[in-house]
């Protein structure tokens, strides 16, 4: 029993919003409903974890700064923390195309997790409550004649027994319900780090009809600072021009002193190690059921994986300013603790090492994301949303991105607007929730720009040009901080239109210039434009040749102008190939349509059409099991259907 | 579906009178102004709607056909796009290399049953046609597959295959660095990759040579009449075509080259080729032509072995069953008007494939022939030729897709672009190649990551 039945009582505040998890999903949730102005709660296990980081220090990298860039830019928070609590910042892929540059930093845990809550803190609109949430109260929803047609949500109730009513409800509960973690024999039933589990909640969801999956993931050590010889190690510096997140960060507010990671790798000797122990490992002796992510292998894993790689990187990485305690990159496992001590103490740097936390790794309930629309709306459960972890993916940011979306439209739905959702050739959010609510996945599932058909449009930089006009008309982002973006806009437009129409000629300027570049000398005439788009050549290099330049142009303007130029091919092409998926994303289906009355389609497509309930027929088309013969025979249909 | 307008050859494919190839979609007048040429320099764009204007269509400098070319612009044609008519000379090859040429210069073979459904969904269809429409997709869907997978058999499905993997090994490997660069290092990998490309055009350059060659399915299995003089091939022929085609007279030896014809028999085009028949000759004419006969045999995709039933076997019947002892054969037993000197069994003994009793000259047995083609033909017991070869005009445009997007790896290679860029037309081109195999990308790119590098964490 979870509470004695005195015990129950209602709490007759009144609530729009209830958000279960304060994690990166719960925090982006209920922060966009209370500032939508939805009387907005949100539950956790504990105060103190409030936007906790339990596994790597750091938030962005490769696709994920993409995610927290789009985060800033539709009105969320993470972005804005992070640069406030990195203590060191890198871009990665520097010399890659501009489509691939992604930030990455490392941040003081504490810091983030103390900065975001008090943010929280002091929203308007938000309050806080610990408390374990056991079940979701629903009521039936009937017709005219009394026929239940769904459910709808009405409330929650918490251990204590307590009920909450609301009319909204967010689940963003991470790793913790049903939550096991692991390592050799030893198995407890505790959330991450040790905190409560959530063990009641699954059964409610699964009474409610929802389908569930396990997953499981896993964590390194954290070893004492102090143990570390780091003369062994290579240091690893952040960069000198420290780049924010947020676009309304000032970056030269930012730049300060960074602290360094250290790089090191495994030998023979650790992998012999652990294939001397494998037999002892939960995931060999079957202790772990869970479904792990491929991306981020246990050193068990890649050893065995990758037989034939001699050594792995390990990163040595600090998990703050105020801890002595370091983040063992590279090297998370589920292995006994006597293995996990010789094995990192193989590790030249770590021969004394004294580890702080050991290593695990954690298995946890979460859904299938197939039971929810793009928006994050449950189909079966009106005004049930959820965001994260539980809904199968992996990492901080793709968390944050989804709750963030699931907290815009339950506020959108409670207000009578309609609600958002972002596609695939708007932003990485928008490929990360079609996939998670259109594919089946058998693991986390980690955001990564690969996944990504138009990533020549999807940058970091131009995060704010796709979306923070959808941020301003949601109503997160302020109109001075949209006006300045359209003057942004305005001013890259007249930018590139003067370059493409300035002329320049063969002056002996011009050509000393092209020269001490390596650049290849004109002949003739050609535009500005034109020389930008040679690869050794750059907005920034022709300043000298270009008269004409105005003297106020910023560097995001110019950023923006010669990226634009150079790569204009390119981009151009992504665009059309838009226009197409454009056109099938925009023919909706609708709701009432029966897919047994269409003839000619295929039995397995009536099947994946049936459970998935695709809002379009782009969505359709991505299905699994529906071939584009079943598409035209779907657009016949709904044409039919339209008439 | 990268491009949006869609091109295709409007009337049937055979040596009419006429051929009409139709383009339809948004960039139809585009591609007209490029390849359209008249003495006048009009240009068709500026042209009004429903008219008709002669001229000639060109490849570059290459003239094509002289042509009239009928313009209707939206939504004032069947499919209610803006559509493009070139009426050209009858023949295969004339409107095969008209509609080569629209595709090159930006249409896409339109799918099976693509303008009609095209009419459909732009209103220009009334709803009682809809169930028709849906059953055109939907057969015209059953054939094409029906006919890709067949053909798609042995070693073509292997070559493409192989490209493909290589293709997306190289992709992943990039991918993986861009994912986790500080694992792995593709610093200079461009380098390795423009040779790796440069192997992978040449198999593509020799694919898309062999569908130059080649025969597409729907133009028709390469069938090949034989048998020894005056077994009454000729007439065979005749029949199947339904005119007097070939030259029959009971004189031994009458055919002396090889006569080809296109017909099609239960829905299943054949490429009928009628041949001298087979025997030790002296004459020099006569000898070139038996050759050739033994050439054509060997390279035929299905065998029709005509015995003469009203005379003994002999050592020319014993030599050809004897050549086709390993190719698909179709016998038919011909003469059955006549007195049989010859059973069944006595063939079967030495060559033991399906049999059938016809008589040419009394036009019977005809419908079990075709009857017997269909079951071969979609039993998969006809197949083709082990050589490479692809026919299929789809085919072939996703595969110079394929080459094209290669070649841009290796243009964004040598103009020094980043490693990003590469990976972009590499899928394209991957994403081509699967087109041809029916296979989509899917998770294809995320699992070869996985599988084949270790990402960090």
């Amino acid at each position: 029993m979870k509470y004695s039945a005195n015990s129950v009582w209602e709490n007759k505040d009144e609530l729009d919003i209830a958000v279960i998890g304060a994690g990166h999903a719960g925090c982006e949730a209920a922060l966009a409903s209370a500032r939508l102005g939805l009387k907005t709660i949100i539950f956790t296990v504990s105060v103190d974890s409030i936007a906790l980081m339990p596994c790597n220090p750091n938030i962005g990298g490769s696709s994920k700064g993409h995610l927290v860039k789009e985060i800033d830019a539709l009105g969320g928070e993470m972005g804005k923390v992070i640069d406030k609590t990195f203590i060191q910042s890198k871009m990665l892929n520097k010399s890659k195309g501009p489509a691939v540059h992604s930030l990455r930093a490392q941040a003081d845990k504490m810091d983030y997790t103390r900065t975001m809550r008090s943010v929280l803190e002091n929203q308007e609109n938000l309050e806080i409550k610990q408390a374990e949430v056991t079940d979701i109260l629903t009521e039936d929803i009937k017709d005219a004649d009394g026929k239940v047609t769904g459910k709808r949500v009405i409330g929650i109730q918490t251990y204590s027994g307590c009920i909450y009513h609301c009319k909204a409800i967010i689940l963003c509960t991470g790793t913790y319900l049903k939550a096991r973690c692991i390592y050799g024999d030893v198995s407890q039933y505790t959330g991450p780090n040790g905190l409560q589990a959530a063990n009641y909640l699954t059964d409610s969801l699964k009474s409610l009809g929802i389908q569930m999956y396990r997953f499981k993931t896993g964590t390194p050590a954290r070893i004492d600072r102090n143990s570390i010889d780091f003369s062994k190690m290579e240091e690893q510096f952040g960069d000198e021009r420290i780049v924010p997140f947020s676009f309304t960060t000032n970056a030269d507010e930012i730049q300060k002193e960074q602290i360094s990671c250290w790089l090191t790798y495994t030998n023979e000797k650790t992998h012999e190690i652990i294939r001397n122990n494998l037999d002892r490992s939960p995931l060999f002796s079957g202790m772990i059921e869970g479904t792990g992510p491929r991306y981020c292998p246990s050193i068990e894993d890649k050893v065995v994986k990758f037989a034939d790689k001699d050594r792995h990187q390990v990163f040595i990485e600090p998990e703050g300013i105020h801890t002595n305690e370091m983040y063992v990159g590279g090297m998370s496992s589920s292995l006994p603790e006597d293995v996990q001590y010789a094995m990192y103490r193989s590790v030249p740097g770590l021969e004394n090492v004294k580890i702080v936390r050991n290593a695990y790794a954690i298995e946890y309930d979460c859904i299938d994301a197939r039971q929810l629309y793009a928006t994050l709306e449950f189909k079966e459960i009106d005004g049930l949303y959820s965001g994260g972890q539980f809904n199968g993916s992996s990492g901080y940011e793709e968390a944050a991105a989804q709750g963030l979306v699931a907290g815009i439209n339950a506020a959108l739905k409670l207000l009578g607007r309609e609600q958002i959702t972002i596609d695939r050739s708007e932003g990485y959010i928008g490929v990360l929730i079609d996939d998670l609510v259109t594919k089946e996945s058998h693991e986390p599932y980690r955001m990564m720009t690969s996944r990504a058909e138009y990533r020549l449009l999807l940058r970091q930089d131009n995060a704010d040009q796709r979306l923070t006009k959808k941020g301003y008309e949601i109503g997160l982002i302020s109109k001075e901080r949209y006006e300045h973006l359209v003057e942004k806009e305005a001013r890259i437009e007249e930018e590139i239109d003067r370059l493409l129409h300035t002329n320049v000629g063969t002056s002996k300027e011009v050509q000393t210039l092209l020269e001490e570049n390596g650049s290849t000398l004109l002949t003739s005439g050609t535009t500005l434009a034109e020389l930008i788009r040679r690869p050794e050549l750059s907005y920034e290099i022709l300043s000298p040749i270009d008269k004409q330049r105005p003297n106020d142009i910023s560097p995001e303007v110019a950023e923006q102008v010669n990226i634009n130029i150079k790569y204009d091919g390119y981009i151009k092409r992504q665009k059309k190939q838009v226009e197409q998926f454009k056109k099938l994303e925009t023919k909706k289906i609708p709701e009432s349509i029966n897919y047994d009355e269409v003839k000619s389609l295929r039995i397995e497509a009536v099947q994946k059409l049936k459970e998935l309930k695709p809002q379009s027929i782009g969505q359709a088309s991505r299905i699994s099991g529906v071939s584009p013969a079943d598409i035209s025979v779907l657009l016949v249909y709904l044409e039919q259907y339209r008439k | 579906m990268k491009k949006d307008t869609i091109a295709a050859i409007a009337t049937a494919m055979s040596n009419s009178g006429i051929g009409i190839v139709r383009i339809s979609g948004e960039e139809s007048f585009q591609i007209i102004d490029k390849i359209y040429k008249n003495r006048s320099e009009k240009i068709l764009s500026e042209e009004n709607s429903h008219t008709i204007h002669y001229g000639y269509i060109y490849d570059g400098e290459e003239l094509i056909d002289e042509v009239l070319v009928m313009l209707m612009r939206n939504p004032h044609s069947y499919t209610g796009e803006d559509t493009i008519e070139i009426n050209c000379h009858g023949g295969v090859y004339v409107v095969k290399r008209i509609l080569e040429t629209v595709i090159k210069y930006g249409a896409r073979p339109a799918e099976p049953g693509e303008f009609t459904k095209r009419a459909f969904l732009n209103g220009k269809m009334d709803l009682s046609q809809a169930e028709a429409v849906i059953d055109v997709i939907e057969s015209k869907n059953e054939y094409a597959l029906k006919s890709s997978i067949s053909q798609l058999k042995g070693s073509m499905q292997k070559k493409i295959s192989e490209v493909r993997e290589q293709i997306l090994y190289h992709t992943a490997f990039i991918e993986t660095a861009l994912d986790d660069p500080e694992h792995i290092n593709i610093d200079g990998y461009g380098e390795e990759l423009h040779e790796v490309v440069d192997k992978l055009l040449i198999s593509l350059k020799k694919l898309i040579d062999s569908a130059d060659n080649g025969r597409m399915i729907k133009e028709g299995i390469k069938t090949v009449i034989v048998g020894k003089p005056n077994a009454g091939k000729s007439s065979l022929l005749n029949l199947l075509v339904g005119e007097e085609r070939a030259i029959v007279t009971d004189i031994e030896g009458t055919t002396r080259d090889i006569l080809e014809e296109n017909i099609n028999l239960g829905g299943i085009s054949l490429n009928i080729i009628d041949t001298a028949g087979i025997r030790d000759t002296k004459d020099v004419v006569e000898k070139i032509g038996v050759d050739k006969a033994i050439q054509s045999a060997k390279d035929a995709d299905l065998v029709i072995y005509v015995a003469d039933v009203s005379r003994d076997l002999d050592k020319n019947d014993f030599e050809i069953m004897k050549m086709i002892q390993d190719k698909q054969v179709l016998i038919l037993l011909n003469k059955s008007d006549l007195e049989s000197v010859i059973e069944k069994e006595d063939i079967k003994k030495y060559l033991d494939k399906p049999m059938i009793e016809i008589s040419a000259k009394e036009e019977n047995g005809m419908e079990e022939l075709e009857e017997t083609l269909k079951m071969m033909f979609f039993h998969g017991n006809i197949f083709f030729n082990d050589e490479v070869y692809i026919t299929n005009i789809r085919q072939k445009t996703a595969l110079i897709d394929a080459y094209e997007s290669l070649k841009k790896v290796n243009e964004s290679i040598e103009n020094g672009m980043p490693e990003d860029f590469y990976s972009i037309d590499l899928i394209d081109a991957y994403e081509s190649l699967g087109s041809i195999t029916g296979e989509t990308i899917g998770e294809d790119l995320v699992n070869e990551i996985f599988s084949k590098f270790c990402m960090g964490k």
